[in-house]
């Protein structure tokens, strides 16, 4: 299916860019009407995976996120964002909910809060050469007073 | 972002405001630990209704928050957070380390 819209950014793995980068698909999304909730689950989204670019992938240096965003006709909302980092070794035991390779206080939940604010989650990553993160969530038509879409 | 704190007896509350995430966090945990250090409450409470985002790097915040307050065997409780957050609290089972009262339901 052919994209109807389409949205693309990347921003240097500073800290100061995880608002902006979830302000900025929010925004983007805006125009599928959402709910509010629906905003706000897209927004923690994209906060954990962009995170997860600056906390783990370009864990010791400053590397370039990539961000990518598309609209689907049937209401669809596509979201790639992608890192030249590290890489993950095992993706299936780092999707694991409570699985953090970092002390302190990473909760181990990001990946967790992806699946369950999203609707599908993908994420293919191949060790020294980076992560791809893959989410889409459909955005539920909503109808108004006089019954037109 | 910022942190108000308040004193009543040995309740300790830390009004948060503004967006929490892995760029505010650091700062969130100095201004409230500090305060836990100074004050040695029995009670932690942690206020979010001024929290307009929160993604899982405020679950690491509370969850680092338990562990120092548990240390003194103090309690942790948590007000006035809005659905989404609730939403976020709950995915990670927050409820088992602190009561919650929310904003709303
Ligand atoms: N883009 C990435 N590049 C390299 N490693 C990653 C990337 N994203 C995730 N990981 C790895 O997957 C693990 C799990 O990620 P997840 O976001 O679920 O938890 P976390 O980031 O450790 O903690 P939290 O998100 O709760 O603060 C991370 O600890 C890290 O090892
Ligand atoms: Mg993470």
């Amino acid at each position: 299916m052919e994209a109807i819209n389409k949205f693309s950014m990347s921003v240097l793995s500073r800290s100061a860019n995880e608002g902006f980068a979830r302000a900025s698909v929010a925004s983007f999304a805006a125009q599928l009407d959402p709910t509010l909730e629906e905003i706000s689950d897209i927004k923690t989204a994209v906060s954990e995976a962009v995170t997860n670019c600056i906390v783990h992938a370009y864990k010791d240096s400053i590397g370039k996120i990539y961000i990518n965003s598309e609209i689907y006709d049937n209401g669809v909302l596509k979201i790639k964002i992608r890192d030249k980092g590290c890489g993950i070794e095992n993706v299936e035991k780092a999707m694991e909910p409570l699985f953090t390779t970092v002390g302190g206080e990473r909760a181990g939940l990001g990946f967790a809060v992806m699946q369950s604010f999203m609707d599908t989650v993908k994420v293919r990553s191949k060790t020294g050469v980076g992560t791809t993160v893959i989410m889409s969530k459909r955005i539920s038509p909503r109808y108004t007073v006089n019954g037109r879409e | 972002m910022s942190v108000e704190i308040k004193v009543k007896g040995d309740v300790m509350t830390a009004y948060i405001s503004g967006e929490i995430d892995h760029h505010t966090a650091a700062g969130i945990r100095e201004s409230i630990d500090n305060a836990i250090e100074l004050n040695m409450p029995s009670l932690l409470a942690l206020d979010f209704g001024g929290v307009s985002f929160m993604d899982s790097s405020g679950i690491g915040l509370v969850m680092g928050r338990y562990r120092n307050v548990s240390k003194h065997g103090a309690k942790l409780h948590i007000s006035s957070a809005s659905p989404q957050i609730y939403k976020v609290m709950k995915l990670a089972g927050l409820e088992r380390l602190a009561t919650l009262d929310m904003l709303t339901k």
